[in-house]
């Protein structure tokens, strides 16, 4: 384990709200927050020079546990909002954070958009397989077979591959990380943030009430075999074969395309009129 | 008034009508006249028929002429499919090419009288010469422009073709001058007073400008028409200023890419038009809730649906006023006119900043994507700035109550003032809450910071103040106003409201500029009358008041509002 993470372990709590969080005992987000607490210490950043963008879902109430700025914004919008923050205010960390039904269901179209745009910024989803705040409904990561109310005998169609598909999609960097094992979420949380473009943090975080069976992922997790990867289709099939290898699955070895070059500030919008001049 | 002279110039696409149009236009601004070209294309993404319809006048023209003078076809084909949109007036001359074959029988109903002019052969006597080009030659002719005057604007408009082209096209508009007087027509327009300062300009445009001299330096949207060009003139215009304009996926993202850069501190808006707007509609209500700045312009079209997308209608006012679910308080402005689209544009965006709420500005393509010769505008206004916290006043709280409801907002970035925008209930310091005196008291707040509001005296422009009112916004506002010319002319005294400001309706301010109207008459072009019903509603409109209202895509001319109103006045 690193130990920056150990040292920092006891400044997280300055990164601590009053706000109590909503999340049901024992539910894995908990841990995802105090990973996400224990990054910040590490990277020793001061609250305001960071954002913490989310949509709608349990996990998606994080950004008030915490000291950061942030937005708490409509369901699935996290990306496009946090990709305009990051556009204009290119001096801020922005991270997004939220979960499977909100990053791959309502805003699947976003994900895949800011893989390819590879933005700087972090996006970390906590996985549960479930959608939890209305209680219990498939959402795109939900076993084919698994069966619930809305959706008798299961949802009946192949699950949502987010390693997969962000590494399809183009991100920079990609990893997944369970939210029992904060310490080292919170190293690869580190690393997402320094590492430059589009950085996913795909992590597992069991639903205790809708899934208990998800308690038993901390049997099955383990670092994942030659990861990191720089070569997306080995990293993608690495991956695929083993759901619970966890740890830093991808780094493109290159930094992210680079955009056209920095607008030159003129400030002369006397001459971007005088075109209309007749 | 001076009488006006309009033209429609026709042709397959590729025929270089719409250039044409555009010179005849900046030729005559000038000459010092002023002017208003709309396109006409079909549906064919290329090569359908196209038509530049140029209406040209000693005055301020911004409306459509009851009836086009001349219509000149480099080419006939399907240019029939035009013939409700080029109503031709009984005096009418129709200019036809005898090599482009016969004239369609639906353009001959008017009675128009046909004039041979072959402007094949006279574009082929010269090397590089086109047919569009002679056509602009007679027609600026006929309309008394100066042939210098359209040569001075030729390089301009050419320069890519290279100096070659550029002389063709001098030699072949040289061709159509000297060709008039074989035509025997009389001439068009009286002498315009000597011009200054004029501009060239669409609405379209014109609301860009307007919003980068408000200071939007970050823009999203998502392809669409008719708003194309505005991200089209926008996107380079901003890299010039050191801003960006950001292609969404959608307008999901779009309106979000938008909400995020205006949270990071930098006036932002996003623009569309009906369908893209529909798609947008949550995030609007979470820009009220969460106080965030925002201009969310909609250049409006035909619909419901897809409806009619290159055709205009004032048919999103409805949405633009009450959509969004909750009690979603906002701003919504309408330029009056292409040259109103750029200080509305200017207000609407020191309106967000300062109230700190969504502003939408409902242009429509009737003006969007018509180009108008403008006077030239003043300097821009100062600049509004959102209030800032200041230091050094306790524990800041980003929803704090205050007696204007206007909250100061601190920017990322700015040492202990950290907040969470929210779209959830919450409280003063931002925390999400159920409670009921939360959710009243924050409601009661975004309300207030509206109703405690000085608009000041741009929420209408304001035109006589006869016994007939007739009451209008948007595209209609210009053929509501040469209406009422004419019935003044005719005795009627005349009044004209053109509402700026839809929302949030002053019932007592527009009911004191109603004051003494023995008729008020609400014109737009939606079919159920969307401003009219919105108005009494909000018990803003006298007794008695009438609707004048129909669909589009038609736009309304001043003799269709003269006559109805007069028709239903004897009633």
């Amino acid at each position: 384990m690193n130990a920056d993470v150990l040292v920092a372990a006891s400044a997280a709590k300055q990164f601590r709200t009053a706000v109590k969080p909503i999340w049901c005992p024992g539910c894995g987000d908990f841990g995802v927050l105090a990973a996400i607490e224990r990054a910040f210490a590490v990277m020793a950043m001061p609250p305001e020079q960071i954002a913490l963008i989310s949509g709608i879902g349990c996990s998606s109430r994080l950004p008030a546990y915490l000291t950061p700025y942030g937005f708490h914004g409509v369901h699935g919008r996290a990306l496009p909002f946090a990709t305009g923050l990051k556009l204009a205010r290119p001096d801020l960390e922005v991270i997004v954070v939220g979960g499977d039904g909100d990053g791959y269901s309502i805003g699947g179209n976003h994900f895949l958009h800011a893989c390819r745009r590879n933005t700087d910024i972090t996006y970390i989803v906590m996985d549960n397989r479930v959608f939890g705040m209305t209680k219990g409904q498939p959402s795109p990561t939900t076993e084919p077979d698994w069966g619930s109310p809305m959706a008798p005998g299961g949802p009946d169609m192949p699950s949502f591959d987010p390693v997969a598909i962000a590494l399809a999609a183009g991100a920079n960097f990609i990893a997944r990380g369970f939210s029992g094992d904060p310490n080292r979420l919170a190293e690869m949380i580190v690393e997402a943030v320094r590492w430059p473009g589009f950085a996913l943090v795909e992590v597992l975080s069991p639903c205790v009430t809708f899934r208990p069976d998800e308690t038993e992922w901390k049997h099955a997790i383990h670092p994942g075999a030659g990861f990191p990867f720089d070569d997306r289709s080995r990293a993608a099939a690495a991956a695929a074969r083993d759901p619970f290898a966890t740890g830093i699955v991808f780094r493109s070895a290159s930094r992210p395309r680079s955009r056209r070059a920095s607008p030159v500030a003129s400030g002369d919008l006397a001459a971007v009129e005088k075109e209309f001049a007749v | 008034m001076a009488e006006t002279y309009s033209v429609a110039l026709a042709g397959s696409g590729g025929a270089g009508v719409m250039t044409a149009g555009t010179l005849l236009l900046e030729g005559a601004a000038k000459a010092g006249f002023y002017g208003l070209m709309s396109k006409l294309a079909g549906s064919q993404v290329r090569g359908g028929e196209t038509a530049a319809l140029v209406r040209l006048a000693t005055w301020r023209v911004e409306s459509p002429p009851d009836a086009y003078d001349i219509l000149c076809a480099v080419d006939w084909r399907n240019v029939d499919r035009f013939a409700p949109e080029i109503p031709l007036s009984r005096s009418a001359v129709i200019l036809t090419d005898p090599a482009s074959g016969p004239v369609p029988p639906v353009m001959l109903a008017s009675g128009a009288r046909l004039i041979e002019l072959p402007l094949a052969d006279l574009a082929k006597a010269i090397r590089g010469g086109r047919p569009a080009m002679v056509a602009i030659g007679v027609l600026g002719a006929l309309a008394r422009i100066p042939e210098d005057a359209i040569a001075a604007v030729l390089p301009k408009h050419l320069a890519e073709h290279g100096a070659a082209a550029i002389d063709a096209s001098r030699a072949a508009l040289a061709a159509g001058y000297r060709h008039v007087a074989l035509l025997g027509l009389e001439s068009g327009l009286p002498d315009p007073k000597p011009a200054s300062n004029r501009w060239l300009i669409s609405g379209n445009q014109a609301l860009a400008l307007g919003a980068l001299r408000a200071g939007v330096r970050f823009v999203a949207g998502y392809p669409i028409t008719p708003a194309t060009e505005f991200v089209e003139w926008m996107s380079p215009a901003l890299l010039r200023l050191g801003g960006r304009l950001i292609q969404g996926e959608d307008e999901l993202a779009s309106i979000n890419l938008a909400l995020g850069a205006s949270f990071g501190g930098v006036p932002a808006m996003t623009v569309t038009s009906g369908p893209g707007f529909s798609l947008m509609v949550e995030s609007v209500g979470l820009a009220v809730a969460s106080e965030t700045p925002l201009v969310l312009v909609d250049v409006q079209r035909a619909g419901p649906s897809t409806g009619i997308s290159t055709k205009s209608e004032q048919s999103d006012l409805n949405l633009a006023v009450y959509g969004a679910h909750g009690d979603a308080p906002r701003v919504v402005v309408a330029p009056t006119s292409v040259a109103d689209s750029l200080p509305a544009m200017e207000w609407a965006v020191g309106l967000a900043e300062r109230l700190q709420v969504p502003v939408i500005v409902l242009a429509d393509q009737q003006m969007g994507q018509a180009d108008a010769v403008i006077d030239g505008l003043p300097p821009p206004a100062p600049r509004v700035t959102r209030l800032a916290p200041e230091p050094g006043k306790g524990p800041y709280k980003r929803y704090a109550m205050t007696p204007s409801g206007i909250s100061p907002i601190a920017t990322p970035g700015m040492p202990g003032c950290c907040w969470v925008g929210e779209g959830l209930t919450h409280n003063e310091g931002g925390a999400p809450v159920t409670s009921a005196k939360d959710h009243v008291t924050q409601i009661e707040k975004r309300w207030h910071k509206l109703d405690a509001f000085d608009f000041g005296a741009d929420g209408a422009e304001i035109d006589g103040d006869g016994e007939l009112a007739i009451v209008t916004w948007g595209s209609s506002a210009a053929p509501a106003r040469e209406a009422a010319d004419r019935l003044r002319r005719e005795g009627l005294s005349v009044r004209v409201v053109a509402l700026r400001l839809i929302a949030p309706v002053r019932p007592k301010q527009l009911l004191a500029l109603l004051a003494g109207a023995r008729r008020t008459v609400v014109v737009e072009l939606n079919h159920r009358g969307q401003l009219f019903h919105y108005l009494r509603s909000e018990a803003a409109l006298p007794d008695g008041a009438e609707s004048l209202a129909r669909p589009g895509p038609l736009p309304l001319t001043a003799r269709e509002i003269c006559a109805r109103i007069q028709a239903e006045g004897h009633a």
